[in-house]
């Protein structure tokens, strides 16, 4: 019991890390029809910025969290403002293309990304320094669910709240849904569209980038490549739970995070992808729109 | 009275095809004026071109805003143009369907409104109150249309002639000097359309703003029209009050084909 349930919070911590980007993969989409691949490097981003504001910080003898939290905000800044660059050198440009090309120059865009942290870092992994701290409350259950999963988990839980109460409550978030059902319409009625889609950018990007602080403090080592393999997994539970579904993107990551770790956990970690990208498969073969996607109706 | 829009030379060519060709049109402040013409004669471009969706090739459209002196419009982008105080609806219903009527309203609000994102997201007093009051001037504009029952059904979920009506609401938030209708009548019954053309008058009595509507239904454009303009093939063919339209041996050829001398 204690290993299913250690397996269940592991999945959980991995679900909801896979949440905060898969969350960017779909709000961009839900606005402008695009796969941001250039997404899972805004979250690497953030981790390497965090990192070297925890090297400066940790030199100069700050307390743990304090490090934790400067360095989460100086991410979640940065990787914005990365975000809203590449929106608007990248795919604003291009916004009335075909739909291939912002796709390919998301694509270029990413690997540009990539190497550009490899030269101007290291392509070593570097350790990153474990910022999250013990909690004592936690020991008796520490060796199934670790004061470190609790932190993502509560983190993750809190960012979807605020989301959610944000897109359904304030004006920003209504016209980021107008945006996304009716872009000329939204024009029409004076919604600067352009303003809602670096607002979507900057809010996906800061999700992403607390993401890569959270799941760098909780492993503990970072390279210029992490943000590949999380933007793909993270893409994946966007895609399973319905792509431009915000609810979607956090069951479908979920989802994904549970089966990965049980997979790992009862079979071997040898299969982890094979199990989540299985999954995918049959999830498209029966629900081709996702779990909680809409299927298009196309009028003639 | 002044002109609320002033047009002038308005030419729009797609490659070789020209679908406006160098109209003169003006809609004083709180005038009812109607576009006609058959089919394909290049209304609904005409209003493209004047709400900002695409850019003319020649001419000139000046907007008045409230004290300021004309402003020239062209180019600008439709959130811009309607900032200046124009705002229309579309021959097809285009509402955000999944969204409730009052936050369908809201939206058109939303230009008017100074919350920057800072604003948004910490949500301070400020924001509140201006939300607050948006909210409460969009009930008014929904009182007014008669949907202040239905603010929280979703506006899918409205019977057609409603969602016209919600559609015209929208645009009413956004505060415009002028509204475009885009057969504001299409797929209405008789019953409904007599309706409408209450609501236009009454609209434009209340809230004192110009109306520019392109309609085929001539009873509620002669009814309620007091300039007519009728344009064929792009260009504008006449114009006049109904009782000058309706004996104009142009007009009357546009639609129906000429005489054959026997």
């Amino acid at each position: 019991m204690d290993y299913f349930l250690e397996l269940f919070f592991g999945g959980l911590t991995r679900g909801s890390i896979y949440a905060l980007i898969a969350l960017g993969y779909t709000m961009v989409y839900g606005i402008v029809q695009l796969i941001n691949f250039a997404h899972g490097e805004i979250y690497m981003i953030g981790a390497f910025t965090a990192l070297i504001v925890a090297s400066v910080l940790t030199f100069y003898g700050v307390n743990t969290v304090a490090i934790l939290i400067l360095a989460s905000i100086v991410a979640v800044i940065y990787s914005s403002a990365y975000g809203f660059t590449v929106e608007k050198i990248a795919y604003k440009p291009l916004r009335n293309a075909p739909r291939l090309s912002p796709l390919i120059s998301a694509i270029g865009m990413s690997i540009f990304l990539q190497n550009y942290v490899l030269l101007a870092q290291t392509s070593d992994f570097l350790p990153f320094p474990r910022l999250i701290p013990q909690f004592h409350f936690m020991e008796p259950v520490s060796h199934i669910f670790s004061s470190a999963e609790l932190v993502i988990v509560v983190t993750t839980m809190v960012a979807m709240v605020l989301l959610t109460l944000f897109i359904k409550f304030t004006n920003l978030g209504k016209a980021m849904r107008a945006t996304a059902q009716d872009k000329t319409m939204a024009l029409l009625i004076g919604i600067d569209v352009d303003r809602v889609i670096s607002a979507t950018f900057i809010i996906g990007s800061s999700l992403a980038a607390l993401g890569g602080v959270l799941i760098a403090s909780h492993i503990g080592q970072i390279n210029f490549y992490i943000g590949f393999i999380a933007g793909i997994k993270a893409f994946t539970a966007a895609v399973l739970g319905g792509i431009g579904s915000i609810p979607g993107a956090v069951l479908g990551a979920l989802i994904l995070g549970w089966t990965e770790s049980f997979a790992t956990g009862y079979v071997s970690s040898d299969y982890e992808d094979v199990f989540a990208f299985a999954l995918l498969v049959l999830i498209l073969i029966f629900r081709p729109a996702g779990l909680l996607g809409k299927a298009e109706t196309k009028k003639v | 009275m002044e002109n609320v829009i002033q047009v002038n030379g308005l030419t729009m060519d797609f490659g070789g095809l020209r679908a406006v060709d160098s109209v003169d049109l003006y809609v004083k402040d709180k005038e009812i004026v109607a576009l006609i013409g058959p089919n394909g004669a290049g209304k609904t471009t005409f209003f493209n071109c004047i709400t900002g969706i695409y850019t003319p090739t020649k001419g000139d459209i000046l907007v008045r805003s409230t004290k300021s002196q004309p402003v020239r419009i062209n180019g600008f982008k439709p959130n811009r143009v309607t900032e200046r105080g124009l705002a229309r609806t579309f021959q097809n219903i285009r509402l955000f369907q999944n969204m409730t009527v009052l936050e369908n309203a809201m939206i058109g609000k939303h230009c008017r409104l100074n919350a920057k994102i800072l604003g948004a997201l910490f949500r301070d007093k400020k924001t509140k109150a201006e939300e607050l009051k948006a909210a409460q001037e969009c009930w008014e504009i929904l009182k007014k249309m008669g949907l202040e029952n239905q603010c929280d059904e979703l506006a899918c979920n409205l019977p057609y002639g409603d969602q016209r009506k919600l559609e015209i609401a929208r645009a009413l938030a956004t505060e415009p000097r002028l509204l475009l209708l885009d057969e504001p009548a299409a797929g209405m019954n008789p019953h409904e359309t007599e309706e409408l053309t209450h609501l236009i008058r009454k609209i434009r009595d209340e809230e004192n703003i110009a109306i520019l509507l392109i309609e085929h239904d001539m009873k509620l454009v002669m009814n309620l029209s007091e300039r007519i303009y009728v344009m064929d093939h792009g260009q504008k063919i006449a114009d006049g009050t109904p009782m000058d339209i309706r004996n104009n041996p142009e007009v009357i050829k546009a639609y129906l084909g000429e005489e054959i001398d026997a």
